[in-house]
Order: C-alpha cells, then structure tokens, then sequence
C-alpha cells in the first residue's frame, strides 16, 4: 500500500484552512443517526467526545480506570504552549511551527506542525472559557514561563499540576456531553480488540474489569485516544496503567506503527533507589528556568561526594561544571530534552555522576534562592519540591535536587495521515498514541497541545468528511466480525489464564525494561540491537511457557490485566528494536553511536533517513514490511540542530 | 524492616470479607507504601494466590487512584499527601499495619481494597462545568481575573477526587469534595452565568447518592491530601441558600 499522507497542496498557512474548506460535512439533522467510539479519557479522548457529541454524534467513551477524570494526562506538570505572543517577546505561530519542527530533529511533517501551532491559540481560549485557572499576573492577565528548545517564554501553566487542570477542564466538557445524554461513558473497561469489517473499522471488543464480561460495541467510526507506550520500559515516569493494548490490537488489525523507536528520555527525573522501584517520578522541565545543571569537575570530586566526604553545597564555585552552560550557551539549561538528557549521561560514563549510585547529577536552585528569595522559588514550585522531598527525604531548598534521564514520553505510534485516520479506514488515532506532530524529539509543554489541538479542533472537521462519505446507515451489529473477534480475545484470555508457570508477569515486565533500557535506550548500537532482539525473543518465547497468571477471568482480577498488557509490550518491544536498526542516523531522541558528529551530537543523515518509517504487520513472529514516507520541506532549511 | 500486615480482603461486592494477616519482611524505608504491597503481591501469585486489590495508577499523588485506610487513617499517618506517596520510613520495624478500604455508603467495596467511587463522577455529570461550547471561545485575555481570585480558585480545583474526606467523615459526608468544584467555579467570572443552578444540581445529587450531611466536625479538611480548606462549604453553603432564595423569588 502506497501511504498517502493527505497533506493539502498550497502554501503552509492556507493548508488547514483549505483543507476545512473541502471537507465533507454531514447535515446536522443526519448527525444523530451516527456513533462514534472514543477509546480513552485523557486530554485527546475527552477533548474529542464532549467535542464531537456537542456536534450532535453520539458517543460512546471507554476508559480502564474507574473515572475518566483519571487518564495520565492529570500527571503532566510543567505547562502547555500557545503561539499567544502576550509577553511581546517575539513569538508567533511560526515561530511556535519552526521550533517544533527543529526541536524533533526534522523527522515530522510541516503541514501537520504548521496546524498544530496555528490552533495552538485557540486550545488557551477555550480551556479559559472551561474555568482551567491558569497562573495570572497581578494585573489579572495570563502569565507565562519558557520551555526547553524555545527563546521565547509561551508556556500556559497552573503551578505544577498543569495537566491536572487542562483535564479537569477537558472531563467537565465531557461531563456535560454525558448530563445531555450524547457520551455514554463505560468506566473500568479495557479494550482488547478492533472489528474490523471489509477493512473499515466497525467496533470494539472490550473486557469489563470487574465483571470480566467480554463485550462488543458497534459504531461508524473508532477513535484510539489511549495514550503512550513509555511503559515499554518498565520504568518511566509514566502511570503504572499505560499500556500499548490498545493501539497494539490496531496494529495487528492493520493499522501501520510509525517510528515505534523514537523514545523521549527526560532530563531531570528522580533517580532510581532500587530492584523494588516501580516507577520513576518526573522532576518538570519547568524547573530548568531556574535551576543549573551541574555535576563536579573531576572525577575525584565526586568520588567524595559519593562517599559522603563531601556535601553538594561545599564544592566551591571553580570546582562544578555548569555543562549545559558551557557547552550551549545561547540555550544553556534550556536545551531540548534529547541533548540535556545524552549531557547527563555522558557525565555518569565519565565518573563524574553524583549520588550514592554515582548515576545522578544536580539540578541546583541555591542560585535562584538567594536572588529571588526562598518565598519565590516556593510559590513556582512548591509542589515539586514537596514532591522530591516526599520520595528522597532531602530538602531541595537546602540542597541540589539530585537527577538523571527517565523514560517519558513515546514519539512514535499509529501512523496517521492529516485527517487522523489510520491506514485501517474508519480508525482514528489521537494524542500520543498516534506517531505525529513531534518528530524524533518533542519539545516541553506541547504534548498537552497537541493531544488538545487533535480532539478540540482538528477531528471534530476531519471525521466528519469520512462520516459524510459512508453515510448514515446503520452498522450490522449481528455481523459474524464481532463474534469472531470476540472470540478471538476469548481465546487469548483463556491462554494466559492457562499459564501456571514459575516466573510473575511483573518479573517479565522488568526484564523487558532492562533489555530496552540497556540496548534501546539513550544510546544505540547495531551490535546492542541485535543482541537485544534475540533476548526478546527469548523472553517472549518463555513468558507463553513459564508466567504464572492467577484466578480466572469472570472476576476483578489485575495480574490477568497485567498479563495482557506485558504480553503486548513484549511483541512491541521487539519492533522498536527493529525500528532503532533500520534508522542507522541520529536524529533527536534516537541516538546511535555510530552517526555523530565530531561533538558527539546526533549526526542525521538526511539524505537516506528523512522518511517516517511505518511497519506492517504480518503475522505473529513474521517480520514486519517497512513502508517509508518521505519528508517533504518546502518552508524550513534542514541544517545541523544547534544550540550553541 | 520486618512488618505485620491485617488486610481486608473481600472476594466481591456480595462476600463477606475479613481481615487477614501477611508477613512483609526486608522491607526498605526507600520503598513507597504501595511497593511494599506490589512485594507482597509478588509473593501470593507466586503461590498462586489472588494478590491483593487496589486502586493505583500515577503513584505520584495526582490521579487520585488510590485509596487506602492505613491505621484508621486515610491515606496513612502522614499530612498532606496520599497513600501512593507514603514512603515506609514511616513505620518502624515490628509495626503490624492495618489496611482497609473507603468505608462509606456512597463507596461500596468492589474487591479488597478497591471501591466504587462512581457516585463522584455523577454529581460532576449533574453540574461540575461551565456550559461552553468547542469554539468560539473569547480570547483568553478578554476577561483579566486578580491573582489572588485565580490563586483560590486553583486551591479548590487541586481536589482529585479520591474519597478521603468521605471516609474520614462520621457521616460520610461528601461536602468538601462538591464544595470544591462549586468553589472554584463560583469564584470565576466564567462560572456566574449558572452559579446557582450548578450548586443546586450537585447537591441534589450528592443528596440522592447517599452521602451524609455535615456536621462541622473537619475531619475531611485534615485528611485531605490536597489541603482542601473546609472554607469551600461555607461558600458552597452560602451560594446553595442564595439559590433557594433566587428560586423563592422566582
Ligand atoms: C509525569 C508526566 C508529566 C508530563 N508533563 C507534561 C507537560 O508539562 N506538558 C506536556 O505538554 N506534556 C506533558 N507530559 C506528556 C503528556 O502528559 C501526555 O503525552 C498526554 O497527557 C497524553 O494524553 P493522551 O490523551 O494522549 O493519553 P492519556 O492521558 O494517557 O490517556 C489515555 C487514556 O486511554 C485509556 N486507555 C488506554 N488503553 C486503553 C485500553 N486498552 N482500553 C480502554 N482505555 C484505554 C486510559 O484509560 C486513558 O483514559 C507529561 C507526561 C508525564 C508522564
Ligand atoms: S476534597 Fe480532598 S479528600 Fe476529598 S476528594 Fe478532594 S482531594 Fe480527596
Ligand atoms: S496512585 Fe495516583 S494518587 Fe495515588
């Protein structure tokens, strides 16, 4: 299948709008005779049903935690970004388009970039008009902060709980979409599979978790809104709930994965203390406005501090090694999150890392303290630093935060076209589920954007066009797909339950993560990702053999849930391993070893690599087809990325 | 550190349930609470025992997941914070925990530890927004809002809704959690339009779903983990009988 990306023709700020222009639309008085599935609750599903259902569609939501208002997306701390310019500090949608497209590397498309910016402005009004309570000035109106990869300070924030705000605001929407009776919402259920009849998405299988009853849902049109795979790596910074379930089953449906390895590893997370660590919590990047990256000049130096010999704060001035500064100084501590992240590793393999593991080094606020006073610095990031304290049992006030790069957030996904709809027609995919707008890296705060941007503002236009087309008749329910779905899932559910080996599903689920982490981490080599394949295989091949999952499936039973989703990681963890093989250049997050540029900066290789990357699959244990779909720039220069 | 726990485990909502006790030794005060339980869990399927149940998923105090009576206290001993982010250096070696679900009527027990706290959602469903459409939308510096009304109104919208100040309260009242939200809307000049008809509808509903009434005693205000201020239900209070008086007028 050729892929056909649907970019509009014509000049890069007329495209979105052309683009509404020509699509379809279904008369309003026809839209009720439609449903719609919205798959997952966060900013992108919530967004995308109260949107949709206001429009006059009925919507059916799906969530597995026991309230929508639960989705991941109520963890996102730092902020969101909008092309406002109200600080008059030189920002425009342009601007906005440009540092995305830069920031991620140039591994994504200008038209889709370009509309994200451009609507950018509209996701702060309407969130406004929600009642979210964004940080204000004294003077009443909107303040912002700066975000790494960008000069200009364009982030909307709500202290450090910003995600919790934009969502609540986003549930409320929804909330008065299901008062009205247009979202039915079913809390606590998975979804396990899509139907699929001639090719186009009809429904879903899903698995009640309390009851275990295995049901199916018909509608015109599916939406998978379910999140990122970040806990591919077991660890992350992730909710222990986030899984690939979802847009796994689409994938094997035949809906294309996209760039499956670009993986953002954050800069600033809390290192991990130990085997019994069950997740890694996220230090915002927000902090990097005023905090100072530094680890000890010599390796001695931090031999101490490790010991004990020495604290942080005693080290004198000559003897730290403020790196970011140093070596970007026009971006300092606020270079992009792929360049931060590879410094601080780089320190760590030097022997300068800080920490009684030595694999750490400090974020440093003594700076800001003494020059905006403790009261300040409280007020911006009290949360955070609470937080900290929380899990490390130090104060950041008195002493530098300790830090090191985590597992954050998943580039990749569902290949979409600029419509959002998925090579399976019918089957939309939002949010950071889908592999769009960010390209090998993605810039701070504009995950909530465009999770946002694609449910408020671009599918209520898109899905439309596709509904017009299959006009309003009614979907067979009693069509054999559902049942031979349904059965499908029956199956496999019972094979797991079969399972009554020796080894715990979470024992696997960490092998996995060592094995990512170790060869598809922050540095990849062809040699590493060969051996890491085998391993894999390895260790899927045992799992079917030796997991041990308990009781049965007509019960609230977690370790069953567990099983299914590692199951998935699993398979999915061997085609980013693929993925990282294939893409011999560096480009943002994805770093091989071998293209670097004599700084040891991600080396790209534009002229074999500037093609999204989308896999087939074809079977279990078959290799999967690898289509390309070349980048086209026609507005940006493609250079080295600089932040010096 | 060696600990004894008591967990109630309960095999549905229709079972009866009991407590049971379990070992948990070389336990680490780095671990969080909820990772000493995942340890413990490990050990029963091993066994190929039913593991634990309990609500979880952010386990950095934000979703609002989690929900556990640790001692007879919600979310544990420590102020402030929730279950997910108590940190076992807060026992002592030899401690016996007790650990039980919500116990409330608008909460009933789904498994273990795990409750039905949908009753939250519908009294949202009944009120919690403001009725503005996808689009159009005035631009988002039309309207300026002093700080200090912005700053209170994020106080009241920090709210996760997880329940404790129910199961804290002798009569399980859900007041401070409804306040909150009608709190933060009614202190927004984007929440006048239907201040009053909102504060009716959510207390209707809290009504209907069988939580208790208030009685002032402010055991919801200290186990919050958020540090929601009860000052929230003497404005929810102060708008709920406005809005009688608005409708007497009527
Ligand atoms: C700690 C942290 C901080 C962050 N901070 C920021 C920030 O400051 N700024 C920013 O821009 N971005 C931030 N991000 C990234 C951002 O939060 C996420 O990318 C974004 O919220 C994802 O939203 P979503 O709607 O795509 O998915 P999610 O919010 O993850 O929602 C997924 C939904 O899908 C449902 N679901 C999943 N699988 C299934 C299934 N099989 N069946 C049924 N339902 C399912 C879930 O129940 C949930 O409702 C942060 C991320 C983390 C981890
Ligand atoms: S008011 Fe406090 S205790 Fe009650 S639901 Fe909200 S956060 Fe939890
Ligand atoms: S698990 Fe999210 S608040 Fe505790």
């Amino acid at each position: 299948m050729k892929l056909d990306a649907k970019i509009p023709q014509g000049p890069l700020a007329e495209k979105w709008s052309k683009h509404k222009f020509n699509l379809k639309l279904v008369n309003p008085a026809n839209k009720r005779k439609y449903t719609v599935i919205v798959v997952g609750t966060g900013l992108a599903g919530s967004s995308a049903a109260a949107s949709l259902a206001q429009l006059g569609y009925n919507v059916k939501a799906f969530c597995f935690q026991d309230s929508p208002r639960r989705a991941h997306s109520i963890a996102a701390q730092g902020g969101i970004n909008g092309a406002k310019n109200y600080q008059n500090d030189g920002d425009s949608v342009y601007r906005l388009f440009y540092d995305t497209i830069k920031g991620g590397d140039y591994r994504s498309r200008e038209g889709n970039v370009y509309r994200l910016a451009e609507v950018s402005v509209n996701i702060i009004d309407q969130c406004v008009a929600q009642g979210v309570p964004f940080a204000r000035e004294y003077g009443g109106l909107l303040d912002n902060r700066s975000f790494g990869g960008s000069q200009v300070s364009r982030t909307f924030y709500a202290r450090g709980q910003t995600g919790q705000q934009l969502l609540l605001g986003a549930y409320s929407s929804l909330n008065r979409q299901i008062n009205l009776g247009k979202v039915k919402m079913f809390t606590r259920h998975e979804m396990m599979d899509v139907v699929t009849i001639d090719g186009e998405a009809k429904g879903i299988v899903t698995r009640d978790l309390i009851s275990g009853a295995i049901e199916t849902h018909s509608a015109h049109a599916v939406l998978l809104c379910t999140g990122g795979y970040g806990n591919v790596f077991y660890l992350s910074t992730n909710a222990m709930g986030c899984n690939v379930t979802a847009a796994w089953k689409a994938h094997k449906r035949g809906a294309y994965f996209a760039n499956p390895c670009f993986t953002q590893i954050h800069p600033t997370c809390i290192p991990v203390t130990g085997e019994h660590q069950s997740k890694l919590t996220l230090m915002s990047e927000s902090l990097r406005n005023d905090g100072r990256v530094w680890a000890p000049k010599t390796k001695e130096l931090a031999e101490k501090i490790r010991k004990g010999e020495l604290k942080a704060s005693e080290l004198k001035e000559d003897d730290r090694d403020y790196f970011l500064e140093r070596k970007y100084p026009a971006f300092g501590n606020l270079v992009p999150r792929d360049v931060a992240s590879r410094n601080a590793k780089e320190i760590v393999d030097e022997g300068r890392g800080v920490g009684t593991s030595g694999i750490a080094v400090y974020l440093d606020f003594a700076e800001s303290i003494s020059r905006l006073g403790e009261d300040a610095v409280r007020a911006k990031y009290g949360n955070l630093f609470d937080m900290y304290k929380q899990i490390t049992d130090e104060n950041p006030y008195k002493q530098p935060m300790r830090i090191y790069p985590a597992v954050h957030y998943t580039m990749g996904g569902l290949w979409v076209d600029y419509n959002l709809q998925t090579t399976v027609k019918g089957l939309y995919c939002l949010g950071e589920a889908n592999f769009s707008e960010h390209g090998a890296n993605r810039l701070g705060a504009s995950a909530l954007m465009q999770g946002l941007a694609d449910g408020y503002f671009v599918i209520p236009y898109t899905l439309g066009d596709y509904l017009a087309t299959i006009g309003p008749k009614e979907i067979e329910a009693n069509h054999p797909a559902f049942e031979e779905t349904k059965k499908n899932v029956v199956d496999r559910i019972n094979k797991l339950l079969s399972l009554k080996g020796n080894k715990t599903v979470s024992e696997y689920h960490r092998e996995l993560g060592h094995i990512m982490w170790e060869y598809c981490g922050m540095a990849r080599t062809e040699e590493g990702l060969i051996k890491a394949k085998g391993l894999i295989r390895e260790l899927k091949e045992d799992f079917w053999k030796n997991a041990i999952v308990t009781g049965i499936n007509e019960e609230f039973n977690q370790n069953l849930e567990n099983a299914g989703r590692v199951a998935d990681f699993i398979e999915l963890g061997e085609l980013m391993v693929d993925d990282a093989l294939d893409r011999k250049e560096s480009c943002g997050g994805h770093f091989r070893l071998e293209s670097q540029t004599p700084e040891g900066e991600a080396l790209r290789d534009d002229d074999n690599y500037a093609y999204v990357a989308a896999w087939q699959y074809n079977g279990d244990n078959q290799p999967e087809s690898l289509h390309k779909e070349e980048l086209v720039f026609e507005n940006v220069k493609l250079t080295q990325r600089s932040y010096k | 550190m060696n600990l004894t726990l008591k967990v109630w485990r309960q095999k549905n909502a229709k079972a009866k349930g009991e407590l049971v006790s379990y070992q948990a030794d070389h336990v680490s005060p780095d671990m969080s609470f909820l990772e000493m339980l995942d340890v413990v869990n490990e050990g029963l399927i091993k066994k190929g025992d039913d593991p634990i149940h309990f609500d979880h998923d952010c386990r950095e105090g934000i979703c609002g997941s989690c929900s556990l009576h640790i001692n007879g206290r919600p979310h544990g001993p420590k102020q402030g914070i929730t279950t997910c982010q108590l940190h076992m250096r807060s026992f002592n070696d030899k401690d016996t925990i007790v650990i039980e679900p919500w116990r409330a009527e608008g909460f009933p027990v789904i498994k273990d530890l795990s409750t039905d706290r949908s009753a939250f959602d519908r009294i949202q469903v009944a009120g919690g927004f403001i009725s503005v459409n996808t689009g159009g939308a005035p631009d988002a510096n039309v309207i300026p809002i002093p700080k200090v009304v912005a700053d209170e109104a994020f106080n009241s919208a920090t709210c996760i809704g997880c329940g404790a100040c129910v199961a804290a309260c002798k009569n399980a009242s859900a007041m401070l959690f409804v306040s909150a939200k009608v709190s933060q809307l009614a202190l927004l000049p984007q929440g006048q339009p239907e201040r009053y008809r909102r504060v009716q509808a959510m207390v209707a509903q809290m009504d209907a779903e069988g939580f208790g009434s208030c009685t002032n005693t402010g055991a919801c205000e200290a186990e919050c983990p958020k540090e929601i201020s009860i000052t929230n239900i003497a404005r929810m209070n102060r708008d709920y009988f406005t809005a009688k008086l608005l409708k007497s007028e009527e």
